[in-house]
């Protein structure tokens, strides 16, 4: 029932507004985030809006996804690489199901 | 819903693989708890608790705040639209929920009247419109919930709005995740946070579950990547065994959260004792209308309430608390199920039984959860 999704404010008047999301239309009130401006990214909540969402911390966390990935595969080629060494291999199998 | 590309599906195999690795290290078995509802909903969908390590058991919460509302509040819901001739006002998710005797649906059923809102502003236009009617609006939820709840009752005294009511039974998670801290009969090594509930509260209301009761806690988002990340983290607050509050959802969630928001629910609405389905009572864990707020309050309309009588056999309350999970109940999917609810926590998309039974029945087949029970899990 939390659920709350992202979209654009693309006009406001007093403390409403219209927001969109793929085309998709609706009224949001700005009752409570009256800083909202047109061209934020907001979160609504059940016809409000909650929060304006940070795009610098929004593209912060996906750079830290990509580095995660990123230093992932290189610790797989890692382990691809050192299979003939003699340190044993982390359990799999028997450890986790995939 | 959107799909998830390429690159997001190598992201969360490389996170897998993270966490994967990461709990080779954890000296025993570790649970975590997924407090709200929409994250259950979303690890359902993604089928992400059937990838997690061995050793890290992922349960539900009492997040869901449909399933959370006592049998008594449904009862005293249909004892006002009974003996008051109201129309009620209610969130979808509340409709086929039973009560003591029945359901709203059943009432519905039976010629009273009962509207689903989207919004509570919706009720305020349904009131504006129908100007003889006596609205109730059915207010349950958490603090995501409460402030829009405020915010209509605000605009509805602007305008003069007179036949517009609510019934209180909004809830507030933070003593309630004291009370789980404190059950002996819950052990919990870290928790998941309430991505939007924070986006109201903030992050720094959380504090005290790592100062106070040494838990693991991370703010998290919703997509899969968002969750895995949270799990990341809260694995390697375990192995460093340096549980802390961590914001991993910073792009909506601030330390202080929406004080706008704040001070509107605080204007209506005060701190009061509340019952939780599976928790019971909870010392200030849910809000009342403040005094002078009293006529918006259906709640001191005095009507007679029936015993309130939780279905008979159902576990709800455990599932809630993270004790059993929903296939250890002997109801699940035999006699309860999404299209005969016998429990709230089967009839909300949110509910841990109803993402179970969407999402993960066939993973994890009743005999084997009883088998893990039997031995004695978790450590």
């Amino acid at each position: 029932m939390c659920l709350a999704i992202p979209m654009k404010l693309i006009e406001r008047d007093e403390l409403s507004g219209t927001a969109e999301l793929q085309g998709v239309r609706r009224r949001v009130s700005l009752m409570l985030l009256p800083e909202a401006r047109v061209g934020d990214q907001i979160l609504i909540h059940a016809g409000f809006a909650i929060a304006t969402v940070d795009p610098e911390e929004a593209a912060e966390t996906v750079r830290l996804f990509d580095a995660l990935r990123e230093a992932e595969a290189a610790e797989a080629d890692d382990r691809t690489s050192g299979e003939t060494d003699a340190s044993p291999a982390p359990p799999t199998s028997r450890e986790e199901r995939a | 819903m959107r799909r998830a590309g390429a690159r997001e599906t190598t992201t969360a195999a490389a996170m897998l693989q993270r966490l994967r690795t990461l709990a080779r290290d954890l000296p025993r078995r570790v649970t975590f708890m997924e407090v709200c509802g929409t994250h259950t909903h979303a690890i359902g969908a993604a089928g992400l608790r059937q990838l997690l390590p061995e050793r890290m058991r992922l349960v539900s919460g009492p997040g869901c705040p449909v399933c959370v509302t006592p049998v008594g509040y449904l009862d005293h819901a249909e004892a006002l639209a009974r003996q008051r001739g109201v129309e009620l006002c209610s969130f979808g998710d509340l409709y086929r929920v039973p009560s003591s005797r029945g359901s709203l649906e059943r009432l519905a059923a039976e010629g009273f009247p009962v509207r689903i809102v989207y919004s509570p502003h919706d009720a305020l236009a349904l009131a504006e419109q129908h100007a003889d009617s006596d609205l109730v609006f059915l207010s349950i939820g958490f603090e995501t919930t409460t402030p829009t709840v405020a915010a209509t009752l605000e605009t509805a005294r602007e305008r003069g709005v007179r036949n517009l009511r609510i019934l209180p039974g909004n809830k507030r998670i933070a003593p309630a995740l004291s009370a789980l801290a404190r059950d002996p009969d819950v052990r919990i090594d870290g928790l998941l946070l309430p991505g939007h509930v924070s986006v109201i509260t903030g992050a720094a209301v959380y504090r005290f579950l790592a100062r106070e009761h040494r838990l693991a806690s991370v703010v998290a988002g919703f997509r899969p990547l968002e969750i895995l990340a949270a799990l990341i983290e809260l694995t390697r607050m375990l192995l460093a065994e340096r549980p802390a509050l961590a914001n991993l959802y910073p792009s909506v969630v601030r330390d202080e959260g929406n004080a706008v928001a704040q001070q509107l629910s605080e204007r209506w609405f005060t701190a009061a004792d509340a019952d939780w389905r599976g928790l019971g009572p909870i010392p200030d864990s849910g809000l009342r209308l403040r005094e002078r707020a009293a006529d918006w309050d259906a709640s001191r309309v005095a009507v007679e309430l029936p015993e309130a009588r939780e279905p008979s056999g159902c576990r709800c309350g455990e599932v809630l608390r993270g004790a059993i999970d929903p296939p250890d109940c002997p109801l699940f999917a035999q006699r309860c199920t999404p299209e005969r609810p016998v429990g709230a926590c089967m009839v909300s998309s949110e509910g841990s039984c109803a993402a179970w039974f969407r999402h993960e029945r066939a993973s994890r087949p009743v005999a084997r959860a009883a088998a893990a029970r039997a031995k004695g899990d978790p450590a």
